[in-house]
């Protein structure tokens, strides 16, 4: 692929991508505004003491006793340079906020993609190619028990095994409070902590990876060019990876792109029940708290992740298949 | 009894005269028995306790939710506290006075008290806090100290207020969750709102603020020139955000955390918690508070305003059955609108028990007949989004309720919406629980006076309207005496209980988990949003 086609395709996609945050923000911002309830009532009614003194303060301070229709002008003018306002109950800057959290649910996710994608490409595999095997049994139950368990129930009852019963793993949090902990210990601790919410995140998507390849493998392996290979004399190991699997894998690439963006949704759930302070808790305690300008700039930043995550994909299939190429 | 059974005999004494020198307050403070302890308070240690939801800033007054005050309550100070009888104890005030006439009170300070940033505390923070500060942002404390003529510093430890009329609960006014006094020097002058101290709260409470990792914890560290001698004994407190209830169950079983408190743990949790020898299961420390719940009755809807309507309801509901298998027995059974923690309840004032033949046949007298499948009434009820065991009380609701022909259709709304409606009057019956302060004056009369119709939160929202009602709680207002108090709060409890307006259920009672090996932990009416620089590892 030429340099001046590639720039020209990511330029193209950056554009279009722009478009449809754009119109995101607008459509978050009216369906938020359908949810009964404002900022003000909300801690009126958390606060057990309210006068209605009291809530105009309040609805003046966030600018909510303007038009809806001058409060989006306000908040789209502003976006467009970037600035996503202030949160209402935290009283900062949603970017602060929002640059406190993002890195804790980037490594959660991260470490779960990682975790989901290789251990469920490598189980998928070993299923595909012991096919009707005991193996292959064992991992397609496996895989089929982790796809159908919901994400919280196997959280919780990872704690109870790990933390609670065996004392190995810590229950909750990012890090161990005073502690004191520096350098390499520091690192430790968080993998630490990393280990149950990770993979509870990461096993539902390791059993679609694992399903996924197993299936596709299978498929890549009756066909007439792998057949051809074997006549050729090619060991049996090449095959196995650079004709069947590199095929095997575009499948699996589509949803992973697609399941990158749905893991920071997905990841609300886990950070909740292990206490990880990332973006999805953020995003829900926002809602509860009807915190429109923080719960739109989480939007904000996860649809902007969205869409950076298909552009990558794209571009990924180019590299792994030769005969796709990029086009604007 | 016994509030203040902990603390070093020299302190103890200090209390004792200072409160003994008091014309009118604190009668009897410390009893005999006080001075038997299991042994000395030890220094050192960290309490790792939970708190939910995160608050969204730790100063009083620019936000007053139970998990904000659970921990400003360390940082700051009131001028009183209060014990589990609510009789007021020294706290920034060493002793006060009030006048023959109830309109004169005057505060003596502690001497030597330093704020967290090094500055001294003087009377001129009080002035500011109670006559600007709190009168700007608190609703609750508007409400009270606008009856406030005047408030004035004549020298550096001691501060006067003047009120226009006797007003008997003005001395439950004073607790930190009330009226935390914060520094004049940081906040005088500025937007208190937006003030960007807010994110390092100063305060000259035992714990001073350190850090803030939003979303994991908040860490407060001794304050090394606290005034109490001796005090704060721990040397942390952690403050985890844990937002999922079993995640905070297992956090405290697994040893991670010490204390829990409030809603932490879910009710039906309890029992498991109880069984644990290492743990503490307290139910005291909310008689300030007083929670009381009811079934929160829009008499706009009918037959909802008839009163015949609402004590066939009442009969039809067994609260015992509500507080054994819902909240497994912690809290007590509802007798009328005041709880029994609160002043003036009069025990003799009782709604009528669970009956629901005597309820059907009430319903029968009104003409309201069964129909064809044997529903008398449709009503829709509003859950209360508090968590898990509010829900099971809507369903044992609406059990209750067929039974006596009352069918209910259940809405679920999460916690804004539900503000909001209740706010619109936008429901037929919901759940609602309402602190009563200690004082029927300060917590009750809100939810029943006709003046108060509003369309705020915890007003009289139901929109009940009863001139003699109306006119008992002004008399119990406006009487200088308690006697004369109790004359009409009794009379108005007799009343209350004949007419229903709301539907009471259950005095809560919040359950606080703490680990055996802290000690004091729940020394007083407030409980856990206290200042606990009395507590300590035993």
């Amino acid at each position: 692929m030429e340099p001046a086609a590639l720039a020209r395709f990511v330029f193209g996609r950056i554009a279009k991508a722009a478009l449809v945050v754009l119109a995101i923000v607008v459509l978050n911002f009216v369906l938020i505004r359908l949810a009964p309830g404002d900022p003000a009532s909300v801690i009126a009614g958390q606060s057990g003491a309210a006068d209605p003194q009291f809530m105009e303060q309040l609805r003046r301070q966030f600018g909510l006793d303007r038009p809806l229709p001058e409060q989006l002008w306000i908040y789209v003018s502003r976006i467009v340079m970037l600035d996503l306002g202030v949160s209402h109950r935290q009283q900062r800057a949603v970017v602060d906020l929002l640059a406190e959290r993002l890195p804790a649910t980037l490594l959660l996710t991260g470490a779960a993609f990682v975790f989901a994608i290789s251990m469920g490409i490598l189980l998928g595999t070993l299923a595909a190619r012991r096919v009707g095997t005991l193996a292959d049994t064992l991992i397609t139950i496996l895989a089929l028990a982790c796809y159908a368990t919901p994400l919280f129930w196997v959280g919780l009852m990872l704690v109870l095994l790990f933390s609670v019963l065996l004392d190995w793993l810590p229950a909750f949090g990012m890090t161990s409070v005073g502690a004191n902990l520096t350098g390499f210990a520091v690192i430790v601790d968080i993998g630490r902590h990393l280990v149950l919410p990770a993979l509870t995140l990461g096993l539902f998507y390791l059993a679609i990876y694992a399903r996924l390849t197993r299936a596709s493998m299978l498929e890549v392996a009756d066909q007439d060019f792998v057949k051809t290979a074997r006549a050729k004399g090619v060991p049996e190991g090449r095959i196995l990876r650079a004709h069947v699997l590199r095929n095997a894998l575009l499948p699996v690439i589509t949803f992973a792109g697609i399941q990158a963006g749905q893991l920071i949704g997905g990841s609300i759930l886990v950070e909740t029940v292990f206490a990880w302070p990332g973006i999805g808790r953020l995003a829900f305690d926002a809602l509860l708290a009807r915190d429109y300008n923080l719960l739109l700039g989480v939007f904000f930043c996860t649809s902007v992740m969205v869409v950076a995550f298909n552009i990558v994909t794209d571009l990924l299939y180019a590299l792994i298949d030769p005969r796709i190429e990029v086009a604007s | 009894m016994a509030p203040n059974r902990r603390s070093p005999a020299g302190l103890r004494r200090r209390d004792f005269l200072a409160a003994a020198g008091a014309t009118l307050a604190a009668p009897a403070v410390l009893g005999p028995g006080d001075a038997l302890g299991q042994g000395t308070p030890r220094r050192g240690g960290t309490l790792n306790m939970i708190l939910n939801p995160e608050p969204p800033v730790l100063v009083l007054g620019v936000n007053n939710q139970g998990p904000t005050l659970a921990a400003a309550s360390k940082i700051y100070e009131g001028l009183l506290r209060y014990d589990f009888q609510l009789r007021p104890q020294p706290a920034l005030a060493k002793s006060w006075t009030v006048s023959p006439d109830g309109t004169l009170y005057t505060f003596n300070l502690q001497e030597n008290v330093k704020w967290h940033d090094g500055r001294p505390f003087t009377a001129d923070d009080v002035v500011f806090s109670i006559g600007k500060f709190h009168m700007e942002l608190s609703p609750r404390s508007r409400a009270i100290f606008q009856r406030i003529t005047e408030i004035a510093a004549p020298n550096p430890t001691t501060v006067t207020i003047k009120i226009r009329e006797a007003f008997e609960p003005f001395l439950l006014m004073f607790d930190v969750t009330a009226t935390g006094i914060v520094p004049k020097h940081v906040y005088d002058g500025t937007d208190f709102r937006n003030n960007p101290a807010n994110a390092t709260p100063i305060g000259t409470g035992p714990f001073k603020f350190n850090e803030w990792r939003r979303g994991n914890y908040i860490h407060l560290t001794r304050f090394a020139d606290y005034w109490k001698p001796g005090q704060p004994y721990l040397d942390d407190i952690y403050y985890r955000i844990i937002p999922d209830s079993a995640s905070r169950g297992l956090a405290l079983q697994s040893g991670q955390v010490q204390l829990t408190q409030s809603n932490d743990i879910e009710p039906f949790d309890v029992p498991r918690f109880q069984q644990m020898p290492n743990l503490a299961v307290e139910t005291k420390g909310w008689e300030y508070y007083g929670p009381l719940s009811w079934i929160e009755v829009n008499h706009r809807v009918q037959p909802l305003g008839d009163v015949r309507f609402r004590r066939a309801l009442s009969m039809a509901i067994d609260r015992n059955f509500i507080l054994n298998r819902l909240w497994f027995g912690v809290g007590k059974v509802a007798t009328g609108a005041f709880s029994s923690a609160t002043r003036f309840h009069d025990p003799n004032a009782r709604i009528a028990g669970y009956n629901p033949r005597e309820a059907a046949a009430l319903l029968d007298a009104m003409g309201l007949r069964p129909d064809a499948q044997g529903v008398r009434a449709r009503l829709k009820f509003l859950h209360l989004p508090y968590g898990e065991v509010w829900t099971r009380l809507g369903e044992y609701l609406r059990q209750a309720f067929a039974q006596i022909g009352v069918q209910l259709t259940m809405e679920s709304v999460d916690a804004g919406a539900w503000a909001r409606r209740l706010a619109e009057w936008d429901y037929e019956l919901s759940i609602n629980f309402v602190y009563q302060w200690g004082d029927p004056t300060l917590g009750v009369e809100r939810t029943y006076v006709s003046s108060n119709i509003q369309r705020v939160t915890f007003t009289n929202t139901g929109g009940y309207s009863n001139p003699q009602v109306d006119a008992l709680f002004e008399r119990g207002r406006t009487a200088v005496r308690a006697e004369d108090r109790q004359t009409a709060f009794s009379e108005l409890q007799r009343l209350l209980v004949a007419e229903v307006p709301q539907i009471w259920l259950m005095e809560l009672a919040f359950p606080t988990i703490y680990d055996r090996r802290y000690k004091d932990v729940i020394v007083g009416g407030t409980g856990v949003q206290a200042s606990f620089g009395d507590v300590y590892i035993g």
